[in-house]
């Protein structure tokens, strides 16, 4: 080698620096640059997504609901299942700040029942001097808090003897605010639930039909093809109306998840197909096969997780869609039904118009419905785009 | 041209074959049937009158048979108590809630279903069209925004729940009833030009109902396609010859923005189509969607299953459509097959 350089060098008139090259001098690279290149994927990933503002701002909203699942117990004023006999079709008591242009801080005013015999309906009218003021950190009644542990902390309860309907009770008297936040739960992890299950199928039936091509592929295609073209509520009507009656609530949610999960695996499993079927050439997929290593390593270990956070991107963007089908069933009768309580539970107390119009804010579930599926399709937006950090 | 729409037709035939077992198995997935429910409920009561005819009807559907006779004779290709009768020689079935074969109960659902949902597409595509030509042309103006931002609602928005939402506000504000079909005066009236047109004006609002969603992904897709298209050097090269502007877009870069445009039905009809079932159902309008949902719930099975196929065919109908204007619009499908992926 030295030899060579030496000749080299000895021409006349062509000149080489003898020093050493470095090759940071040539291009100096900013602290931010170095930043860049050194960081991990995610971190690149957090920095694109942070960029996208609807998208944060979303996620943001999404955390706020999903604060509900672990905590609606202490969220909510009242149970979903306990019945007021005393305020049946209560409209919401509306928030106010100031009794008589002084400052008291968030109060309700009290209700005043009586009973209209023409209409044979009870009618409330807020009494303006009960004025009861919202306690919070305060505790009220006992709930079992997970398993079993007794608990009676709550965030926000009603003033002593006094209610708080923020949002107004239904035909039972149940406050339909606390039948939100607790409806929550179920709404909000049935799409999680929904989407791991369809991510698993999609992951192994795309990957067997991308991996091995042939027989294994066209068979796939067509059943994803004919899965496709099927309607999916009707089916998702079908299936869950073949859910036994006589099955506990839990199952019964279970076998929800897992029906909405059933029908939505065939678009991410397309994705994961298309993606192996150019990846399988790849070089350190052959070296992998070459050492030996069996199809599921291969797949599982060297070619899914190159493009995961991809997966996972478009996936989210199928949430909402699941958490619109349990809604529907469960709107429809065919879902879930009480004690248990979804958004789509309460919102079955609105189907009938004369109830609507005279009980409109039965209808409140209907906000949360919409705030999260626009939420869930602007995160997922920016998960998409972000899932591709150097782009 | 014509022996592409054969060899396309002859391919729906196997797809059909699978999908009519698929929903026959999920119509069978409860445990018991609609009669032996009813023939518990009459032993309990002690009423043995009743049970004689039940049996009838388990012998004549076969239903003591096993699953895969059961299919077969629901089809038609396997002798049953009364020869060969099934959905292939145009016997559809019994529905045992009703005790009337399938066709007199479904069939004047069947129209207005098509009607639907064949308005609902025809709304999309002409309210997407332009809208979406709109905002690929004028990128990042005031109206594209505002077309997104309607988009976004309109996608997020469930189409039952924005049924409901506008039967409310039509009530309240300017009292009038938008469900059903037509104005009640007319039911069981014979059809005149005033029926008609009642009928044509309580379809406008379950149409904007079921199309919004779509119709906001359908604007996304062209407007997606078309600023693909418009970067492109033939744009330019028209536009330095001194093509007029309006002639361009629509002469080139829309036609090619079109095909995805018109392929995309194959995943705007499904969804449509289950958009109808459940909106009909909060608009109580008389499609096939209500009488779905009760068939399923007191496991009518025959009328259940024959709407489940009669929904899939309708989609598979609609999908063999969009992939015939597709090879009439598009030159390389008609002639190149073999370039069809």
């Amino acid at each position: 080698m030295t030899d060579q350089r030496e000749t080299t060098s000895l021409a006349p008139d062509h000149y080489v620096n003898p020093d050493p090259f470095d090759p940071t001098s040539r291009e100096v690279i900013t602290p931010e640059q170095e930043r860049f290149f050194q960081a991990s994927q995610m971190q690149i990933m957090w920095w694109k997504f942070r960029r996208h503002k609807p998208a944060m701002w979303a996620g943001v909203i999404l955390f706020i609901f999903y604060l509900a699942v672990p905590f609606a117990e202490q969220m909510a004023p009242y149970s979903p299942n306990q019945r007021h006999s005393e305020h049946i079709y209560a409209p919401p008591q509306g928030l106010h700040l100031f009794h008589e242009g002084r400052f008291v801080g968030p109060f309700v005013y009290g209700m005043e029942s009586t009973i209209n015999l023409d209409l044979m309906q009870r009618e409330f009218k807020p009494n303006l001097n009960d004025v009861q003021p919202i306690r919070f950190f305060c505790f009220s009644d006992p709930y079992d808090y997970w398993m079993g542990f007794e608990a009676s902390f709550r965030l926000f309860c009603p003033a002593e003897g006094g209610t708080v309907f923020l949002l107004g009770t239904d035909r039972l008297g149940r406050d339909v605010f606390s039948g939100i936040v607790y409806g929550a739960r179920i709404s909000l992890t049935v799409g999680l639930i929904g989407v791991a299950i369809s991510m698993l199928l999609g992951i192994i039936i795309g990957g067997a039909a991308g991996y091995f091509g042939g027989i294994v592929d066209s068979f796939v295609q067509r059943v994803i093809e004919i899965l496709r073209s099927l309607p999916e509520l009707p089916l998702w009507m079908a299936l869950s109306a073949a859910l036994p009656v006589t099955w506990n609530p839990i199952l019964i949610y279970l076998g929800i998840t897992v029906i909405l999960g059933l029908l939505d695996w065939p678009g991410l499993a397309r994705a994961v197909r298309s993606k192996l079927l150019a990846l399988r050439e790849e070089e350190y997929a052959r070296a992998a096969v070459l050492m030996g290593a069996k199809p599921t390593r291969v797949i599982g270990r060297h070619l899914v997780p190159g493009f995961m956070s991809h997966l996972i991107a478009s996936a989210s963007l199928s949430i909402p869609s699941m958490i619109l089908g349990e809604t529907a069933l469960s709107f429809l009768d065919l879902g879930l039904r009480r004690p248990v309580v979804s958004w789509g539970v309460l919102l079955n107390e609105a189907q009938n118009i004369t109830i609507i119009t005279v009980y409109p804010w039965l209808m409140a579930p209907v906000i949360p419905v919409i705030v999260v599926v626009l939420a869930f399709n602007f995160f997922g937006d920016g998960l998409r785009d972000a899932a591709d950090p150097y782009k | 041209m014509l022996a592409y729409i054969v060899r396309r037709i002859f391919t729906m035939i196997p797809t059909l074959f699978v999908i009519s077992l698929l929903t026959f198995a999920i119509i069978e997935l409860p445990p018991g049937d609609y009669l032996s429910n009813q023939i518990a409920a009459l032993q309990a009561s002690g009423e043995g009158a009743g049970v004689a005819k039940i049996e009838f009807l388990r012998k004549e559907f076969g239903l003591d048979r096993p699953f895969l006779v059961r299919y077969l004779m629901w089809v038609g290709l396997w002798p049953g108590a009364s020869g060969f009768s099934g959905i292939l020689q145009g016997n559809w079935g019994w529905s045992f809630e009703y005790d009337q074969p399938v066709n007199t109960v479904v069939g004047p659902t069947l129209l207005l279903t098509v009607i639907l949902n064949f308005t609902t597409i025809l709304f999309v595509y002409i309210v997407s069209l332009p809208i979406g030509i709109y905002s690929a042309t004028r990128q990042y103006s005031w109206g594209d925004y505002g077309f997104t931002f309607l988009g976004y609602i309109g996608l997020a928005t469930p189409n039952f729940l924005l049924g409901l939402i506008l039967l409310y506000y039509s009530n309240v504000w300017f009292g009038l009833s938008i469900g059903g079909l037509m104005d009640p005066k007319y039911i069981d009236q014979p059809w005149s030009w005033e029926k008609i047109k009642s009928v044509l004006s309580h379809l406008i609002i379950p149409t904007i109902v079921i199309g919004t969603s779509g119709t906001a992904g359908m604007i996304r897709r062209l407007r997606a396609n078309l600023l693909d298209e418009l970067h492109k050097q033939y744009v330019t090269t028209a536009r330095a010859k001194g093509l007029k502007e309006n002639r361009l877009i629509l002469k080139y870069p829309l036609r090619m923005a079109l095909n995805p445009f018109v392929a995309d039905i194959g995943n705007l009809i499904p969804s449509l189509v289950s958009g109808s079932v459940i909106v009909s159902v909060v608009l109580n309008l008389p499609t096939v969607g209500p009488i779905l949902l009760s068939a399923l719930q007191s496991q009518d099975q025959f009328l259940a299953s024959f709407i489940l196929m009669f929904v899939a065919v309708l989609t598979l109908v609609g999908m063999l459509i969009s992939d015939l204007l597709l090879a009439l619009l598009d030159p390389r499908i008609r002639l190149g097959q073999g370039a069809r992926s």
